[in-house]
């Protein structure tokens, strides 16, 4: 029983994913944008889960990866006869070329990979609030660069014409396999000399292991998750402005990711999909909505009133996420169970409660 | 164009401004870093604390409130607004991460703007203009510059409260509590140090800020909406970091720097040569970090925060 522990582990987010494809294939075209967008935000929710999870370390600065995936996936798949109208100023090598939609995606993976490597070098020797902000201003560069760069992107302007080619089984599956990479990757030894670190930075130095190297493994690869979310975001979008990967994409997925456990892979999958849900469920409501024979009718922008309500209200009653920063496990007799911020309790170093 | 044309191209006149804004900056930063050092938390919602009232002096202007009552009403909002926050959400997360922490203020910033905005559409339009305040936007020209009110009033502020709290945090028994406090919270409260005390003076304090920016506020941007003093929080948070957040002084002074620092580029470089400034500024601030984590003005070797 216990050896089928890190398989339920890995089986129950990536069934979840599956499942909630499955259900939105069955819904109308204009309920199946819900489904498509929950799917998307649990892959840049596990992306920043990576970093921000498995290294304790705050970063404001993930949603840069996904903008940069997001803009590399969508500028280099805008039709080529299409591209001097509306990236008229871009770098010859940009605009001379262009990409199918599944080699766009690797491009995204690529070059977030590439940017968190480059910026992770420098950054990866920061800690707590330093870290936090210093994160934030790669954010800030990278909004800026991206707004006003024109050589690179459309600017201020909206880039459209992207292929809308992320559909359900698309999204799923790009969702599961950036799973699957985080899942391997926390346990493995890269992995769980990451979550030493977290838990006591000078105990895992005395032991040999070199926190600035393994933040800066974790910090790449989840720079090349994020990118690949940004891909698929961009292909589900079919148009983006640099402004919708910026502050409120950060907030929200961070809000995600908390709300659902900091500390554990099925607590981002879990975040991602409750915050979501409840998302499409309230702007339903706005236009009214049948639940069990109640219409509820919202009125206009009571959506965001509740969720932000919600949101507080789950990180104040449980600070430490809906799943308790564990690991999924099915329940078992046992007394007393250990706290979440016992090593022993971490769902990579062995089985959950 | 180099560093010395550059500085000698400033007239007084962007000087001055540049001041009046390093001011409000820095009113922002004591109240940030008042709160941080008792609870180590960074309030992110302190922008809506500002926020809520710079909407009460615009809906009171509406009512045809005399401008007295109205900052009056301002003052009483945010005192209440942020008791309410202290213990509701502060309280219950006391012995939570930073990270924890810092993502709950989000919530709370989300809550409140979307309540803000709630109310603010009722009309139809968002923003809420408050004309009462905006006589103090008036300029008076002393020695042949434009000095708006606003300004004096914001450096005479900002320096009658930094004394004030000076003379709080050095000559009274609740301010050396504070400061024990803000040093090591669990051996002050070994001591005898009243932790609800410590911490509700804290918010009181930070709350009377608070209602003061958000008048200054108030005044040079008189169109008040929910998204009201994000930006300036968000810059300031930066600031208080870049400066030190661990001491009061630092964080201040890292706030009136990035105020300055903000209002005489503004001031001095034409539009078409500022799009990639904040590129520039986040830039400098990640060396500033990378070569003092602890902050600019910190001394070293006595920091929360450390290098790998």
């Amino acid at each position: 029983m216990r050896r089928l522990d890190p398989w339920l582990q890995l089986a129950a987010p990536v069934l979840l994913v599956v499942s909630t494809a499955i259900v939105g294939s069955f819904t109308s075209r204009a309920t199946e944008i819900y489904f498509l967008t929950a799917i998307t935000s649990v892959a840049i929710v596990v992306a920043i889960y990576v970093f921000v999870g498995n290294s304790g370390v705050l970063s404001f600065g993930q949603i840069s990866f996904v903008a940069v995936g997001a803009f590399a996936a969508g500028v280099m798949t805008v039709p080529l006869d299409s591209k001097p109208g509306v990236l008229p100023d871009l770098f010859p090598l940009l605009r001379d070329h262009t990409v199918g939609d599944v080699p766009s995606l690797v491009l995204a993976t690529v070059v977030g990979a590439a940017f968190a490597f480059v910026a992770g070098i420098p950054l990866m020797r920061l800690s707590g609030l330093a870290a936090g902000i210093a994160t934030f201003a790669v954010l800030e560069i990278t909004h800026n660069l991206l707004r006003e760069w024109t050589k690179i992107g459309p600017g201020a302007t909206t880039l459209a014409l992207v292929p809308e080619t992320t559909d359900l089984t698309r999204a799923a599956i790009g969702t599961v396999v950036v799973i699957v990479v985080a899942f391997a990757y926390q346990r493995s030894r890269f992995g769980r000399s990451l979550r030493a670190t977290r838990e006591d930075p000078a105990a895992a130095q005395a032991v040999g292991i070199d926190v600035h190297r393994q933040r800066l493994w974790a910090f790449t690869l989840s720079g090349a998750l994020a990118g690949l979310a940004g891909g698929l975001y961009v292909h589900m979008l079919g148009s983006i402005t640099a402004d919708q990967v910026y502050l409120e994409l950060t907030f929200v997925t961070l809000a995600m990711l908390v709300i659902g456990g900091l500390t554990s892979l099925w607590g981002a999958v879990i975040g991602a999909l409750a915050v979501s849900g409840l998302d499409s469920f309230l702007s339903e409501a706005e236009q009214g909505v049948g639940v069990g024979g109640v219409t509820i009718d919202l009125p206009q922008g009571a959506r965001l009133v509740i969720l932000g309500a919600l949101m507080a209200l789950v990180l104040v009653l449980r600070p430490s996420g809906l799943t308790g920063g564990r690991e999924f496990g099915l329940p078992r007799p046992r007394g007393r169970q250990p706290l979440a911020t016992d090593v022993t309790s971490d769902g990579a170093a062995s089985g959950p409660a | 164009m180099s560093l010395v044309a550059f500085l000698g191209s400033l007239d007084a006149q962007t000087i001055v401004d540049a001041v009046g804004l390093g001011a409000v900056y820095a009113l922002m930063a004591v109240g940030i870093g008042l709160v941080f050092g008792v609870l180590r938390l960074v309030n992110f919602a302190y922008g809506q604390l500002i926020m809520a009232g710079a909407y009460t002096l615009a809906f009171t202007s509406q009512a045809g409130w005399p401008t007295w009552a109205g900052i009056a009403m301002c003052f009483v909002v945010v005192i209440l607004l942020s008791g309410v926050m202290d213990r509701l959400v502060f309280r219950p997360l006391r012995t939570q991460s930073p990270a924890v922490m810092l993502v709950t203020t989000f919530a709370i910033a989300f809550l409140l703007q979307n309540v803000a905005l709630l109310i603010d559409v009722r009309d139809d339009t968002i923003g809420e203009p408050a004309a009462s305040v905006a006589s103090l936007n008036e300029a008076v020209t002393i020695w042949g510059l434009d000095v708006r009110k606003v300004t004096i009033v914001a450096v005479v502020v900002a320096a009658v409260s930094l004394s004030l709290l000076a003379l709080l945090l050095t000559r009274t028994r609740v301010g050396l509590q504070m400061r024990a406090a803000a040093t090591d919270f669990a051996t002050a409260r070994l001591l005898g140090v009243r932790a609800n005390t410590v911490i509700a003076t804290a918010v009181l304090l930070s709350a009377v800020i608070a209602a003061a920016v958000s008048v200054l506020l108030t005044v040079q941007n008189p169109l008040v909406a929910p998204d009201f003093a994000l930006k300036e929080t968000i810059i300031v948070l930066v600031g208080v970091v870049v400066g030190g957040i661990d001491r009061l002084w630092t964080a201040t002074l890292g706030g009136f720097s990035i105020g300055f620092a903000t209002g005489v580029i503004n001031g001095a470089l034409p539009t078409d040569k500022t799009v990639f400034l904040p590129s520039v500024v986040f830039a400098l601030v990640i060396l500033v970090l990378l070569i003092r984590p602890s902050g600019l003005f910190a001394r070293s070797g006595t920091s929360l925060v450390e290098r790998v």
